[in-house]
Parts: C-alpha cells; structure tokens; sequence
C-alpha cells in the first residue's frame, strides 16, 4: 500500500473510531476472561472448602458448577465479540472501505 | 478385554496436546497385543477415505498458495473443525476422561486451562494475523522487521516446537497402536509416518485439514454417543449420575471436589499461561488462520472451535463419571487381585487412561470399541501431518525461499522443496520415534507448549501491537524465551530427577511458562527500548502501515500466488 494510502487511512476519523472501540473492547473481554479463569484457579488452589461445597441436598458441588460456568462463559465471550464484530465493527470497515473510495 | 493387561499409566502424557498431563509417569514396557481386526478394518476405511480425498486435493494444488494455505479455499465452518480437531487429540480424550475416572472434579480443571486460550486468541490476534498473513506465522512477524533474522527465529522457534511434538506424538502413536491394534512397535511409527508424509507431499493443507475435519467429525460423534449412553442410563439428571459415581468411587465424596494434583498453586497457574498462551503459539494451529477467505472467516471459525471444544471437553467429563459407574462395579475390567478383589483406580486394565476405551465397550459393544480404537489412531495421524506441514512450511517458506535464496526462487521451486522437506521430515520422525521408544518422552509435550509461549506467542504479539518493537528487540527477547523455557524444562523434575537421576530438581515447578513467558516481553521490550540504530528507526516508522492493514484488511492479498 502507498504512504499517501495510509496518511488517508490513519486520517480518517472512521478508522481511529474502529481501532479505539475494538482494541478497547478485545482488551476488556481479555481481561474478563482472565479474570474469570485466574479467579477458578485461585479457588481450586487456596479455598478448596468452598468448591467441595455442595448445593442443595444433592453431591453436585460448587466446584463443579463454577467450572462448567467457566466454559460456558469462555463460549459466550467469543460469542458476545463475533456479535458485535459481524454488526459493529465490519460496518466501520465498510464505511472506511466506502470514504476511500475502494 | 483381557488382552489389555499392560501397564499404561500415563500413555497419554505423551500422545498429544497433554501438556497438562505431561508430568506425568512413563509409560513403562508395553506388550504387544492379540491383533484387534476390527479397529485395523475400520482404520483402513478411514485411510483408504482420507487417500482419496488426498488424490483429489493433489490434482487441484498448483501454487504454493494451495499447498500451505489450501487457496484460502476452507469455510470458516470446516477450519472450526480443523482447529478443534487439533485440539481434540488422543490425549485430551483419553487422558483427560481417565484423569476423570481416577480423581473426578481435577479432571475439569485441565479441560478448562486448554479451553480459556481460545477467547484470548480471537480479541487479541486472530484477526490481525488473517490481515497481516499469508502461510507462515513468520510471514506476521516479519512483516516490517528484519526479514532474514526473524524468519531464522521464527523457523527456529517453529522446528523445536515441531521436533518435541512430533517425538512425543510418534513414540504415543507406537504404544498406543501396539495397545488397541494388536501391531509392532516399528510397523506402527513406520505406518504413521509414511502416512503422514503422503497426505502432506501430495496434498498439502487441503488434504491435511480434511483428514482432520473428518477425524474430528468422527471423535465428536463417538463421544457424543458415549455420552448419551451414560446420561440415559440416569435419566439426563446429571444430579444421579454424580450420586452413583460418589456411591461406586473408592474417594467417594472428594471426587466432587479439587484434590491433589493441585497442590501447588504456583504450578498450576503457570500451566494454565503455557496452555493459554503456547496454543497461541503453536505453528500448526497458527497456519490455520490463513486457509480462510478473510478476517471475518478467522472469527467465525474461533467462535465455532471455542464452541466444539467447549462441547467435547464437556463430554469427556460425563464420560469419565459414566466411566466410574459404568466399570467401577464390574470385575471383568480391572486386574483381579488374590480373592477377585481389585484395586478400582489402579487395578484398570491398560491404565486409568484405558477408562473411555473400556467405556466403549461397556455402552457400545466390541464393534464400538474397535470405531473408538480407530478413532484413536486416526487423531494421532492427523496431528502428526498438521505438525509435518508446519515444519515443511518453515524450512521451504521461511529458511529456503526468504533467508537463503533471498527471493530468488520460483514458486514451483519452493513447493518442490516444501514437499521433500515432508519426506525428510516424516522419515526423521520415524527414526527418532524408533530411538526414543523406550525413552521417557512425557516432558515433551509440555516443553512444545512452553517454547511456543514463550518464544513464538511473545515475538508475534509483539511485532503486531506493539510499534516500538524492533528487530533486534524482537531476536533478543524471542531467544531469551526460548532458551529459558528450555533451560528451566531440563532443570525441572521431569527432567532433572526423572530422565537424569539427579536427587533433587534445580527448578521447583513443573512448567516454566509463568516465568519465561514473561522474561522474553521483558527482552523484546527493553532491547527495543534501547535499540537506537537507522534499522529500528525504520522499522519504527514502517508501523504504521502495518497497523493499518492489520486493523482492516486493506492491502492484504489472501492467500493466493505471490
């Protein structure tokens, strides 16, 4: 790509718009899912009491929920960025395609 | 059954993407057994329908696009499969459901740490990869830097990861087939490697992804019924099942809850960062993002893999469970002891790891269990030729056309040389599967994953997002990962007492990625902070360009022709 193509790029206020809005969001779902993570492992490492206990009168215990929430939220993160990448963020790149004439 | 009297304790470690297991036992002597006609039948189905596909690929790959990227031509529904095909390895399903028969909730807990890098894989890196790429992770991070020296590294980093591997898969594959086929030691690595050098030479990414779609296809399915057979015999209440498997486990209630191979925190937080993070490192997982069409195909097919695996680790924890009941209370599969007594854990035959072998027995009858032994054999082979493209891809791509002709090659020339380093390859795994049989090869698995956290994910990450990364940064701070991950890999217990027999290991934890992960950011950083030379201004300067395009896809070619 020529120089001139990317000052008009780097110019546009679609393009900073996109960036922003999706390295933002990327960043904050990374967080959340290392923290959700980091927080399972913390639990099975220093507070085994609490995921041996058990819910209700039942054996299943919290552990074994807390983990199937952990994969379950592990799909629903990527599921809740392809939502908004698909809408959002390819229609920023749509319209940065459409200024550029491309 | 009582063909399977062998000690295999730990076989798994070493078949597949178990670094989480990796620590474990060797697997020690296996005896060969009575030959299984059925799984060889239903094997050669699979090799004779994967052949042909090969046959038909080979006609159609021409450019070197079709043979490392496959035209871009995969949908982003296939590569899903592809990549949690390569996720789904005799490991994760053998290992994982018999780490579930032997200690229940632990079992979840390996699941987990190799589910959560695929999230952090999609926010942070699928897309801009797909936008920067075109066959080789190298082709990204080299993009703006220094072409011959990050090639050098990146093929490096991708040969060690490649080399670690493939032994353990090999020397895997040869027990494993010994295991459930009834073959030779030697006929079964020979088998594995002249079929993973066909599907590689002659039909390239095409037909190597196909063999995984539809190995993947077949382990979902299999799995899938298992454990349907297991929720039905408890009336879909998930509540029973673990009530009949705390009443029938010899640990009853602790099953339920995290026990002892947790014991350190500190290991097991730097296994989950060189699961998380070595899967976004890893060359032949990394290749797969360039075999679709675009950025938005990229995305797709990580949310749909993240949801299979997702899918299938979920099964093998209801396997392992439907293990305990189904097995734990009939004799006919474990050792008997003096009196008919048997030890319910150790006492399985084959290992804990047999336990969804079994288990396919136990709800499906021989015929199935012969489908899953199949199914066993044809995951290591699909492995096995993603690993062998990868590292043909990074000497003919990488080594041969950029760093020693300079360019200066055709495409016919880099494709020709492409497919002999596939021969050479598949017949140098051979070789070192024969030398290594009676070897301890469990760490290496888990070294693989280390070096690809700490040497490949840090320069890749680097390069795209950060713009003061420079090449000297980048060479400095990747070897310092990949040398520390080695160093502390040998100096660790594995190693140090296990394969050396020294007294006591130099470096207390079992994975070193906590510490040399974060020691080669450190070393791209700073040696980049200081580089002042007119190369890392250029380098600097040339970002921007760069950023854009991984940002939006403007300017990026796909993966056709040169």
């Amino acid at each position: 790509m020529a120089e001139a193509d990317t000052a008009r790029v780097l110019a546009s206020p679609t393009f900073r718009q996109l960036v922003t809005e999706r390295t933002r969001y990327g960043w904050i779902l990374s967080g959340a899912m290392l923290g959700i993570y980091l927080g399972f492992i913390l639990l099975v490492a220093f507070a085994k009491g609490v995921m041996a206990a058990k819910i209700g009168s039942g054996v299943t215990s919290l552990g074994i929920v807390l983990g199937l929430v952990v994969i379950v939220s592990a799909f629903a993160l990527t599921g809740i960025y392809v939502a908004r990448a698909n809408g959002r963020y390819d229609d920023l790149t749509n319209d940065l395609n459409r200024e550029l004439g491309r | 059954m009582s063909a399977r009297r062998i000690a295999i304790v730990g076989l798994l470690t070493v078949v597949g993407a178990g670094a989480a297991l990796a620590a474990g036992p060797d697997l020690g002597a296996v005896q060969k057994q009575a030959t299984n006609w059925t799984a060889v039948v239903m094997f050669l189905l699979f090799v004779l329908a994967t052949l042909g596909i090969t046959y038909k690929a080979a006609a159609g790959s021409k450019s070197a696009a079709d043979f490392y990227a496959a035209g871009g031509g995969i949908s982003a529904g296939q590569n899903a499969l592809a990549i949690a095909g390569d996720y789904m390895s005799a490991a994760s399903f053998l290992g994982i459901s018999g780490l579930v028969f032997s200690s229940g909730f632990d079992g979840l807990i390996y699941s987990i740490g190799f589910l959560v890098g695929w999230p952090i894989v999609l926010f942070l890196i699928a897309e801009r990869l797909r936008n920067l790429g075109k066959f080789t992770f190298a082709d990204v991070a080299s993009f703006r830097l220094d072409q011959t020296r990050i090639r050098i590294l990146s093929a490096t980093g991708t040969l060690v990861v490649v080399a670690f591997y493939l032994i353990a898969q090999m020397v895997g594959a040869g027990k494993l087939i010994q295991l459930l086929f009834g073959l030779d030691y030697l006929t079964a690595i020979i088998a594995v490697g002249i079929l993973m050098i066909v599907y590689v030479a002659f039909g390239g990414m095409k037909a190597t992804t196909w063999v995984q779609i539809i190995k993947a296809c077949l382990l979902l399915a299999g799995a899938s019924f298992m454990a349907l057979a297991v929720l039905w015999r408890y009336g879909f209440n998930p509540e029973a099942l673990f009530a009949a498997a705390v009443q029938e486990h010899p640990k009853h209630e602790a099953i339920m809850a995290p026990g002892g191979l947790v014991a350190d925190p500190v290991s097991t937080i730097s296994l989950g960062i060189g699961l998380m993070f070595g899967t976004a490192g890893l060359p032949h997982i990394l290749m797969r993002f360039f075999t679709v069409s675009d950025a938005q195909a990229a995305r797709k097919s990580v949310f749909y893999a993240t949801g299979l695996i997702a899918y299938f680790y979920i099964l093998t924890f209801i396997i392992g469970f439907g293990a305990i009941t189904f097995l734990m209370s009939d004799p006919s599969y474990f050792k008997a002891g003096a009196g008919g007594a048997y030890d319910r854990i150790t006492g399985l035959l084959g290992g804990s790891n047999m336990a969804a072998v079994h288990l396919a027995n136990a709800t499906g009858g021989s015929l199935f269990l012969g489908f899953i032994s199949a199914v066993a054999f044809a995951t290591i082979l699909a492995v096995v030729a993603g690993l062998t493209l990868a590292g043909a891809s990074a000497v003919s791509h990488d080594l041969y056309a950029q760093v020693f002709a300079r360019g200066r090659t055709t495409e016919a020339g880099e494709v020709r040389l492409s497919k002999i380093s596939a021969v050479v390859i598949g017949i140098v795994a051979i070789y070192l599967g024969y030398v290594f049989e009676n070897q301890n090869v469990a760490f290496m698995v888990g070294l693989a994953f280390a070096v690809a956290a700490s040497c490949n994910f840090p320069v890749l990450a680097m390069s795209i997002l950060w713009k003061g990364t420079t090449t000297l940064g980048a060479l400095v701070g990747g070897l310092i990962g990949l040398v520390s991950a080695v160093v502390m890999v040998v100096l660790s217990k594995a190693v140090w007492v296990t394969t050396f027999g020294h007294p006591a290991a130099l470096f207390p934890y079992d994975n070193p990625a906590l510490f040399s992960m974060p020691l080669a950011f450190l070393g791209i950083w700073a040696v980049s902070k200081i580089d002042n030379s007119a190369r890392a201004k250029r380098e600097r300067a040339a970002f921007e360009a760069q950023y854009v395009r991984s940002e939006t896809g403007i300017g990026a070619a796909g993966a056709h022709a040169h």
